[in-house]
């Protein structure tokens, strides 16, 4: 194992996957620091929903190294047990409990003992629901609270997701266009939630919305056939020449 | 515990309802049956106090397929291998209880083994004289089996119709099994002529009468403690399992574990409505174990509602009625096209059943906003 995966919170080095043939992610390395935000783009198939994957347990990687917290082999461990590490996810499609409640969705996400058991004989502490309140103001659903998920608009429904990945009170947050289908504003007031959360946490976006990736000004990896093709500020990037080539010139 | 929180939490009106009505029955019925003279109007016979006593035992394993199906997306076609396995441990004690009043008269081996030549009681068969050791069996057993096949099948995520197919596959097996005479279980004959049970005689009226309000208490009891479980935080990420397991698999749920628990509590619920049919009817046979009558099964569910409780038992009890009342009749030889007619009608036109109907019509009818219509579960799993 490399020195510096000892002190990133998330360290992949070459990672390969491939399915029949077709390799998703080529030799990707990528570390993420303590606190970072940090967003990556890149065009259709550029293997960043496969790197989420691989991150959170759902695909297993040919080669190469994933480690979480320095030591945490990542690529030995299943997605129940990498959620319970700390690592939580937001799809790109929102998916929610869709016939339960907000407050059902939140209360299923909640941190805590996950055992059938524990979860027949347990009954909700005072505490949980008051963390629940919590995280219905952080994403603005409280008026919604007992309304079924279904029922929710799209960008109400992202929200929720998001407020689901909080309750989840991960180490590091993977969010897949949580822009994507939503309005200006929407978007501008999920930009400044995102900002709000990576005080405290770590999060890793995926984005295709480059007014948004702009918004959220934080330092930005490029992705293309599976590999790094670029890394710095957005500014940076956009004036790669490999990356307007791939990307961005189109 | 779990039950008396449930209770302190308020019981849904409608689960009110269902217990007292069994409760009623499990009274009544048995009063009316054994203290009205033969000729009075409310007089029930008791041939239909066994037949509304198999009607409700067959209510309870829908009930048990209903935790499966309609709260955790798995579709068990071969949950009548539970049912007949706690039927026939039921009915290997009451075996047991025939002694020496066989047509062979050998206090030890039931007749079948004498009629095979069998020198001595099989290992499989030592204990069941015992009532206590065969109540553990009819939980047991069906547990057992169902913790096995859960384990493989749930670990190697094996889900949807490909599951189906191997509950289907484990009834069939076991039902070929059965019907073999040196596998010690009866044959294709099973085991019937049964004389006592707890030393009281399985033909009496009044034993008839007391084993109907054990089985309508039965079935108000597993109704209480389903109602209770879906109800918990457990009945949530069971129900997140059906419409978005992977979405639970990435909140940190062990979603095998869950399914295993639930699995192996539906199949112990089955087992014991099996334990409750066989001194009721009077027989057990390798033919509960056929496919065909699990997917039976499934239809009564699907019927009355999946994924409400009460419309298996709704479901189980009026597909049962109609079946008796057609097969008794000169429509008997279209009984099956019936049935099958019945299950695509409820699938094209009532695809939540008939308690799922009711409940979307009365909910609607209360004039909340129009998005009180229940969602429909969605099969869809996370990406």
């Amino acid at each position: 194992m490399h020195e510096k995966a000892k002190d990133a919170l998330l360290y992949l080095d070459g990672v390969t996957v491939s399915f029949d043939g077709f390799r998703a992610l080529n030799q990707l390395s990528l570390v993420i620091e303590p606190g970072e935000m940090r967003a990556i783009i890149g065009p259709n198939g550029a293997g960043k929903t496969t790197m989420m994957d691989v991150v959170t347990g759902k695909t297993r990687p040919q080669a190469g190294e994933v480690y979480f917290n320095g030591t945490v082999d990542l690529t030995r461990r299943d997605e129940a047990e990498i959620a319970s590490l700390g690592i939580g996810r937001k799809f790109q499609k929102p998916t929610v409990f869709e016939s339960h409640t907000v407050w059902d969705n939140l209360e299923l996400a909640l941190a805590g003992n996950r055992g059938p058991f524990a979860a027949i004989f347990r009954p909700r502490g005072a505490e949980a629901a008051e963390r629940i309140e919590r995280i219905l103001r952080t994403v603005r659903l409280s008026e919604r609270r007992d309304v079924r998920a279904a029922f929710l608009s799209h960008g109400q429904k992202q929200w929720l997701e998001i407020g689901m990945l909080l309750a989840q009170e991960p180490k590091l947050l993977l969010v897949d266009e949580p822009a994507a289908g939503m309005t200006d504003s929407e978007t501008a007031a999920t930009a400044d939630l995102l900002k709000e959360i990576a005080k405290e946490k770590s999060v890793i976006v995926v984005e295709h919305d480059m007014t948004f990736v702009r918004a959220l000004g934080v330092k930005v990896t490029v992705l293309h056939e599976g590999s790094v093709i670029s890394e710095g500020t957005i500014d940076h990037v956009s004036a790669d020449p490999r990356v307007i080539e791939v990307y961005l010139g189109r | 515990m779990l039950i008396a929180r449930f209770l302190r939490n308020g019981l849904d009106w409608r689960a009110g309802v269902v217990i007292a009505i069994l409760a009623v029955v499990a009274v009544g019925v048995p009063l009316l049956s054994l203290y009205t003279p033969a000729d009075s109007p409310i007089h029930v016979p008791t041939y239909v106090v066994s037949l509304l006593g198999k009607y409700l035992s067959y209510a309870l394993l829908a009930l048990s397929v209903d935790l499966v199906w309609g709260f955790c997306g798995i579709l068990s076609l071969g949950h009548g291998a539970f049912f007949a396995l706690g039927g026939y441990a039921m009915g290997m004690y009451l075996m047991r209880q025939i002694g020496s009043r066989g047509v062979y008269g050998n206090a030890e081996l039931p007749d079948f083994m004498v009629f095979l030549n069998w020198k001595e009681l099989p290992v499989a068969w030592w204990g069941f004289e015992h009532f206590p050791y065969a109540l553990l069996m009819v939980v047991l057993v069906p547990g057992i089996l169902a913790f096995v096949f859960g384990w493989f099948a749930f670990r190697s995520r094996v889900t949807g119709v490909y599951l189906s197919i191997i509950t289907q596959a484990m009834t069939f097996a076991l039902l070929l099994a059965f019907f073999r005479n040196d596998f010690g279980f009866g044959g294709n004959n099973g085991m019937t002529d049964f004389k006592d049970i707890l030393g009281f005689n399985v033909q009496a009226d009044a034993t008839r009468g007391v084993l109907f309000a054990v089985t309508a208490l039965a079935l108000a009891f597993f109704f209480l403690v389903c109602s209770a479980l879906v109800a918990s935080k457990f009945g949530k990420v069971l129900v997140g399992v059906r419409d978005a397991e992977s979405r639970t698999r990435f909140l940190g749920y062990r979603v095998e574990n869950y399914k295993l628990v639930v699995f192996v509590l539906s199949a112990a619920m089955a087992g014991i409505a099996g334990a409750l049919y066989v001194p009721q009817v009077g027989i057990i046979n390798p033919s509960e174990f056929s496919p065909a009558f699990s997917i039976e099964t499934v239809i009564w569910v699907a019927v009355g509602g999946r994924g409400t409780l009460i419309g298996p038992i709704v479901g189980a009890l009026l597909v049962n009625y109609a079946k008796t009342v057609f097969t008794t009749g000169a429509l008997a030889q279209y009984w099956l096209f019936l049935l099958g007619g019945l299950f695509i009608a409820v699938t094209l036109f009532l695809p939540k059943g008939i308690v799922g109907t009711l409940s979307g019509l009365l909910r609607r009818r209360r004039a909340t906003p129009p998005a009180a219509e229940a969602p429909a579960p969605n099969p869809q799993a996370a990406e």
